[in-house]
């Protein structure tokens, strides 16, 4: 679905099924570089029980027109007028990597806003490795190699998609390069890179969280992800074994049962 | 800092595939069933509506064929696969996923002898029309082109003439008008050249060929490259709106990069149901694990085979994209450094029927319809696989009487010579000869 927020073409997935403000919603925000395509394991079945969903193009990325933003703040605040733009006044949330660092600053700044949220291969801080960031930066197709690389367990590296067919190295691969490298990866690594308010943040939350991790995640590891969950009140934690970064893709059914479970119990349909 | 993803030769035998994911078995195992067991009615319901992944029905989807799919999936770099029951039907599935009833296509005239049926004849009925172009005219595929043209199909070493299309050229061609280029890459494999690469958006082959290299069984691929942006024009209506079939799902917003195989998958195999038996996903699947080995032995056999017969005087003449003089040799320089394949045509000394004598009476080259196998193969086109064509049509495909068409196998090579000396020294007298 298109629609304006700040006087610009957006777009999100809708899982598939016509967007009706009346049912939860629950808006998906993807990591650096990336898009919707990532989220299609989740969104679909979520949007044919009962919820709306929205698996947002952040701006310049996907489908969507207009520049990125530049910062982590920026794109918490985005979040927040998506929300309003559809006519929602509640969403939960679910971020992955970057998109966890988007989505614990959109719930920072609009508290009211916020019913749940869902962290997926996140940490407090995401440092990027220098060389990677400034071959992003430069457009270098190396770039993306390299986040594929990091990004993907066993299953991205020897195969084993859940969608029969897909491969999945070179199908994120192509994710990020139908745009220009530097202006969607380069710029949000940059500022992944950048952001600081993580820890902080992560302290003052107050709202059912969950976080989701890859055992053998090398872009955010374990022992990160783990670190951010306990910063944060009553967070559930729930590690998936022999696996990477891309969880929702690598391991999409383990992590969909969870997202379930977790979404059912607290933001139910009414 | 270099990414540490596999290279070639190690895909070739591990990718698609996880031993801890099929109780540690270290070969592929054999999943040879029709169907799979949903865990509940909601789970079934999320498995037909493309919620979730994981297989139903086998005419969809197969774990054996699944292996076979993301494996040459990763050799050729590409995003996604679709494997079927053999060459031809990739060929007309990617065809009838691209294509509607008033739609066109612009064509190489080299091609293999069923695929040019199969756009002459075939698709005609289906509202389906082709303009052939000869694959060295590349300004001709341009001309060709008209409004309701949708895609470029070529095979990048015409058959069997061993003309070279200009595949970064033609590609330019199609980007500019917004439609993609669909190689058919048989006789290249991913080891020879990754089409992707140079420009190509969707890749067919025939996996009965150098592939399996066994010749055990029928196979076919479709491959997507992910680079095609299917909403960049209103030319393929069914890839960007609302799809019927799947409560309104558009696939190319939905699936991006894997979109036409998703739709070819989802509405070629429910519909038409070309799927590939587990067991001959698994012949294939065996022979790729020895693709890079078998590829360098067919070329370096093929270089030799074309020095013996160039300087033979029963040859008139000699066509591979490595013999001296070859008109395509720069550009297959560039786009297939590795070798320009195994396949090599020749004229005989004596037009027709030295051609029939010779092919009577060689004994290790197997006389058959086929190419890419392990084994020498031989044929005489314009009596066999092209013998259904009128004389123009032959001539269009750049077939002549005295031409054999060799597919170079592994074999020894001097095994491989003694046998054609045995053709030649016949071919020379060919009615003095008893033919077998
Ligand atoms: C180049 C090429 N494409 C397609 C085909 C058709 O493949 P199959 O025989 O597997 O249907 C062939 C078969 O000879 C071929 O040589």
């Amino acid at each position: 679905m298109k629609f304006k927020v700040r006087g610009i073409e957006t777009f999100a997935s809708t899982g598939g099924r016509p967007f009706d403000k009346n049912k939860p919603l629950i808006v998906f925000v993807h990591g650096s570089g990336l898009s919707h395509m990532v989220w299609v394991l989740q969104t679909r079945y979520f949007a044919f029980r009962g919820y709306s969903v929205l698996a947002v193009d952040l701006p310049g990325h996907g489908l969507s027109s207009g520049k990125s933003l530049k910062t982590i703040e920026e794109m918490g605040n985005w979040i927040g007028d998506v929300i309003e733009a559809v006519g929602c006044k509640q969403a939960s949330l679910v971020g992955h990597s970057q998109g966890c660092l988007v989505t614990m600053e959109c719930v920072a700044q609009h508290p009211e806003k916020i019913k749940t949220l869902t962290l997926m291969g996140g940490a407090s801080a995401i440092p990027m490795n220098p060389e990677l960031l400034s071959l992003a930066e430069k457009s270098n197709p190396k770039a993306v190699d390299l986040m594929m690389d990091f990004a993907h367990g066993p299953a991205g590296h020897f195969g084993g998609h859940p969608v029969p067919g897909l491969y999945h190295l070179n199908v994120g691969s192509m994710i990020v390069q139908n745009k220009e490298i530097k202006d969607t990866l380069g710029v949000d690594f940059r500022a992944c890179d950048n952001y600081k308010n993580g820890p902080e943040i992560a302290k003052k939350l107050d709202l059912p969280t969950i976080s989701i991790l890859g055992a053998q995640d090398k872009m955010c590891r374990l022992k990160d992800g783990k670190k951010l969950a306990d910063m944060i009140k009553g967070s559930e934690v729930h590690i998936i074994e022999n696996c990477g970064h891309m969880m929702l893709l690598e391991e999409a059914d383990q992590t969909l049962e969870i997202l379930k479970k977790f979404i059912l119990k607290n933001d139910p349909i009414k | 800092m270099d990414p540490k993803t596999y290279k070639f030769d190690t895909l070739s035998l591990h990718a698609g595939y996880q031993p801890s994911k099929n109780a540690g078995s270290r070969q592929i195992p054999i999943y040879q069933t029709t169907s799979y067991m949903f865990d509940d009615v909601d789970h079934a319901a999320a498995l037909f509506n493309l919620e979730r992944g994981g297989h139903i029905y086998s005419r969809m989807s197969n774990p054996t064929v699944q292996v076979l799919e993301e494996r040459v999936c990763a050799l050729e770099g590409g995003t996604a696969a679709l494997a079927t029951a053999s060459g031809m039907s990739a060929i007309f599935l990617t065809i009838m996923t691209l294509c509607n009833a008033g739609d066109h296509m612009v064509v190489s005239s080299q091609l293999y002898g069923g695929t040019v049926n199969l756009f002459r004849l075939t698709l005609p009925k289906f509202g389906i029309k082709t303009t052939f172009v000869k694959p060295r005219d590349t300004e001709g595929f341009k001309k060709a082109i008209q409004p309701n043209t949708k895609g470029i199909f070529g095979e990048l070493v015409g058959n069997p003439g061993n003309e070279l299309m200009n595949m970064p050229e033609v590609s330019k061609i199609a980007k500019e008008a917004g439609i993609p280029l669909i190689i058919d890459s048989t006789y290249q494999t991913p080891y020879l050249c990754r089409p992707f690469e140079h420009g190509a958006d969707l890749v067919v082959h025939s996996l009965t060929k150098w592939m399996s290299g066994n010749g055990s069984s029928m196979a076919g691929i479709l491959v997507e490259g992910g680079t095609f942006d299917w909403m960049q024009n209103d030319k393929f209506p069914s890839m960007t709106e609302p799809y019927e079939g799947y409560h309104g799902l558009s696939f190319a917003e939905e699936f991006g990069p894997t979109a036409f195989t998703m739709m070819a998958r989802a509405e070629g195999m429910r519909d038409m149901g070309p799927c590939l038996a587990p067991q001959n996903a698994w012949n294939i699947l065996h022979g790729i694990e020895t693709l890079s080995l078998r590829m360098e032995k067919h070329c370096s056999n093929a270089l030799k085979m074309v020095e013996y017969l160039s300087n033979h005087e029963s040859v008139a003449w000699v066509s591979h994209a490595s013999a001296p003089g070859h008109p395509d040799k720069e550009l297959a320089e560039k786009i297939l450094p590795k070798g320009t394949g195994s396949m090599i045509a020749f004229g005989i000394k004596g037009g027709k029927e030295a051609g029939a004598a010779f092919i009577n009476n060689v004994k290790l080259a197997s006389h058959l319809a086929n190419v890419g196998d392990a084994r020498t193969l031989v044929i005489h086109p314009a009596s066999a696989t092209h013998s259904q064509m009128d004389e123009a049509t032959l001539k269009f495909a750049g077939l002549s009487h005295d031409m054999i068409r060799l597919s170079v196998g592994l074999e020894d090579f001097e095994d491989i010579v003694n046998d054609f000396e045995d053709g030649f020294r016949a071919a020379k007298k060919p009615r003095l000869v008893a033919n077998k």
